[in-house]
């Protein structure tokens, strides 16, 4: 029962109390990159989920199956990069061959994905902290979850905003880095969640 | 101007790679909670960006170019890997502060862009210089973004206090909110001035890329996959009726039959 009442703690840890992008700046780029609209936001965030849980777990499987026992753990990071490269290509044709449905839906995102500083961070991430699999598991799907959740948020701002007359000195990327910040200031109040 | 002397220039100031290319923008609010922190950061990174420009400059002619990404992102994590080390056993402070961000030096887009845009194809005098100047360019932004943070949010330069005792730092600056104001007043100040910036030019409306589409001022090669699916994004809002895109489909060898193709078309409406 306590490991469970662990998990939970853990999930709702990675989601809100430190979310990726909003304390940990992990995935800077989609998120203000992809947040236009609402339904393009929340494509790209279950990519991210997808991807991030399916790559931490593969991950930390090496790590935990192959590098420590062979010492080579200073090999973390090379290891990783290549793992995660692989696996994005492995999952885009998966899913064209089995659930095209799904491809459709997220097929755009799936490349972008690589170059998302946080699939390789949550990996690391679940390396420092010593997570065996079932944990690395559930803090990567938290992770990409609160991910999911900030840049389906943030997309529902801007197309608030896109209406508004803002002054020509914050048009563009002032503006939305002013409405990041206050969203990062609205989840430092998850801090006494836990 | 010395040619050498040209790329330091143009690195530092013309095409600095956070003010006016906005690239690598994770580190740039991460680790930018004081001056220390920042220098660090931009000296990591110039490390493994000279090497790594070093590198691929020399193996131009010896990567084929149907594997070069992969080869470059082998020879960036391998020198990441190296700089990683050398910090944990000599800077443990400095470790213990950048903590998980300096491996994540491997997918800074400055570095696969300038191996892509610029040590791919040029000699390895020049490329180094290259490396040298963006290195410090990057240095530089986060020095300044950092040493802002740090006065307003801890009332410190550098670890020295230099505000009076009466002043109440505002903490929040050297939080994580913190990050994104003084970066969005500073791409305020490059917008009320029109200064030469990525912010500045207008982005390609309604495209779904991670970069935001932005590939007139794009230097990066990361995003040369990208640019391909962006011309294919284009095509599909052209063809919301759904013509062009059976055609576009023929040219692919796979997946050209005609359900295919009208589902996609229903995609192409989505985006």
């Amino acid at each position: 029962m306590s490991t469970i009442k662990e998990l939970i703690l853990l999930f709702v840890g990675a989601a809100f109390v430190n979310n990726v992008v909003l304390s940990q700046f992990l995935g800077i780029c989609p998120f203000l990159g992809v947040s236009k609209k609402t339904n393009t936001a929340l494509g790209m965030g279950t990519a991210v989920i997808f991807v991030v849980t399916a790559s931490s777990a593969v991950a930390s499987l090496l790590h935990n199956y192959v590098l420590v026992p062979a010492g080579l753990a200073y090999m973390d990071t090379i290891v990783f990069i290549a793992v995660i490269a692989a696996l994005v290509q492995l999952v885009e044709m998966i899913l064209k061959k089995f659930i095209p449905a799904l491809y459709k839906a997220l097929g755009v995102y799936l490349p972008l994905i690589t170059t998302n500083c946080c699939v390789l961070g949550v990996a690391l991430i679940n390396v420092s902290k010593e997570y065996d699999l079932g944990r690395s598991v559930v803090n990567a799907f938290g992770t990409s979850a609160g991910f999911c959740v900030a840049i389906v948020l943030l997309a529902g701002v801007r197309e608030r905003i896109e209406g508004n007359e803002i002054p020509h000195t914050m048009k563009g990327s002032p503006i939305l880095l002013v409405t990041a910040g206050l969203m990062a200031i609205a989840f430092c109040g998850f801090a006494g969640l836990i | 101007m010395n040619k050498y002397l040209e790329r330091l220039y143009n690195g530092i100031i013309k095409e600095n790679p956070t003010l006016v290319l906005m690239l690598g923008m994770c580190p740039t609010l991460a680790v930018t909670t004081s001056g220390s922190n920042g220098l660090g950061m931009g000296l990591s990174t110039t490390a493994v960006l000279v090497m790594s420009n070093l590198m691929i400059s020399a193996l131009r002619k010896i990567i084929p170019d149907k594997v070069r990404m992969p080869a470059f992102i082998v020879i960036v994590a391998s020198f990441v890997t190296i700089v990683d080390l050398l910090i944990q056993g000599f800077l443990p402070a400095l470790n213990d502060s950048l903590g998980i961000y300096i491996p994540l030096i491997v997918v800074n887009c400055i570095i696969l862009g300038r191996a892509e845009a610029y040590a791919s194809k040029n000699p390895v005098g020049v490329s180094i210089f290259d490396g040298i100047g963006m290195g410090l360019g990057f240095t530089a932004a986060l020095t300044i973004l950092g040493t802002i943070r740090e006065l307003i949010g801890a009332g410190t330069v550098f670890g020295y206090q230099v505000m009076p005792d009466a002043y109440e730092p505002f903490s929040i600056f050297i939080m994580a909110p913190g990050a994104f104001f003084v970066l969005a007043i500073l791409t305020g100040i490059q917008n009320r001035l029109k200064l030469k910036s990525a912010t500045n030019g207008d982005a390609k409306e309604e495209s779904t890329l991670a970069c935001g589409g932005k590939c007139d001022e794009c230097v990066g090669g990361v995003c040369a996959a990208n640019r391909s699916l962006l011309a294919i994004d284009a095509d599909d809002k052209k063809a919301s009726q759904g013509e062009n895109i059976a055609s576009r489909l023929k040219a692919f060898p796979e997946g050209t039959d005609k359900g295919d193709a009208s589902d996609k078309s229903k995609g192409g409406d989505r985006a």
